[in-house]
């Protein structure tokens, strides 16, 4: 371990924005297509199975 | 014992399969994450050189590794649609598009943050940047072309061409940093020479990389099981299971 402190570690040696920019945007992207994929599927199902009741009937 | 790799090339049977193996790929995929993350901030030692910005790389590599592979994966599935007409060809490379245009929006985006510090721009029209900036417009491109053409057969075939012909960029990308004089170091890895990096960091590196594969898996296979029900929604084996769901 080679952090003094919690700070020291956010700070990344004056580095912090590039590093946590970097990190960060990567966490949001894949946290966003994630939520994405599971809202848009679920969508989908509600749609098919809208659809083929419709036909049922 | 043979694969029976034709009766999961039938959209059903996949459909089964992936949704089998995405919890696999998922929960790997996060564990891969957590031990890669753990070496990338709590083993890896500072660069002596770069200090902590080195760190970006962690999640660089893997990115612009994964958004060069799954553009070939994508091109090798199109190749197979269009020469069998088999339909799970292009679903598949449906499915993995978004996701190939994300890591190759990251790639773009941790390497200016990499960039910024160590050469001091956060862009240069260097060649291995230009062609990694062409792939990402290409990813764009392509899920253009499909959502313009309505017909689905007409859509995956001209998807099909556009990613075949925009593969001659990857062997680009790849080796743009030999062919030209470029700001963009030479390659860290390769097949041909030891790594010039230090193991624990190459560690780091390839776990993360491994965890991407596998992130990238899950994503594709969920995507895909939601194109297969759209697409068959009228055979009975999908009516079958949307009334029961």
């Amino acid at each position: 371990m080679h952090w003094a402190s919690l700070s020291d570690f956010l700070h990344m040696g004056g580095y912090a924005l590039y590093v946590w920019g970097s990190y960060g945007m990567f966490f949001v992207l894949v946290l966003a297509e994630i939520i994405l994929l599971r809202r848009s599927h679920k969508q989908l199902i509600k749609r098919l199975k809208r659809m083929r009741n419709w036909e049922d009937e | 014992m043979a694969f029976p790799i034709y009766k999961y090339a039938s959209p059903m049977t996949f459909y089964g399969l992936a949704g089998k193996l995405i919890p696999w790929f998922a929960w790997g995929a996060a564990l891969l994450a957590v031990a890669g993350l753990y070496i990338a901030f709590f083993v890896a030692p500072t660069d002596f050189q770069q200090g902590e910005a080195y760190r970006v790389i962690f999640i660089h590599v893997p990115a612009a590794w994964m958004s060069m592979f799954i553009y070939l994966v994508m091109a090798f599935w199109s190749a197979i649609g269009l020469a069998w007409n088999t339909r799970l060809s292009f679903m598949m490379s449906r499915a993995l598009a978004p996701t190939g245009a994300m890591f190759a929006f990251l790639s773009l985006w941790t390497g200016s943050m990499w960039g910024k510090p160590m050469w001091g721009a956060w862009w240069v029209w260097d060649a291995r940047l230009t062609s990694s900036l062409i792939l990402f417009f290409l990813y764009v491109g392509i899920m253009a072309l499909w959502s313009a053409i309505d017909d689905v057969r007409r859509s995956d075939k001209a998807g099909a061409l556009l990613i075949l012909v925009g593969a001659i960029n990857v062997p680009i990308i790849y080796f743009s940093v030999r062919w030209w004089n470029t700001l963009h170091q030479g390659a860290s890895i390769s097949i041909m020479k030891a790594p010039t990096m230090a193991t624990i960091m190459l560690t780091g590196m390839l776990v993360m990389a491994i965890a991407a594969w596998f992130y990238s898996i899950a994503v594709a296979f969920y995507r895909v099981r939601g194109i297969i029900l759209e697409r068959e929604r009228q055979t009975e084996w999908a009516k079958a299971l949307l009334g029961a769901q």
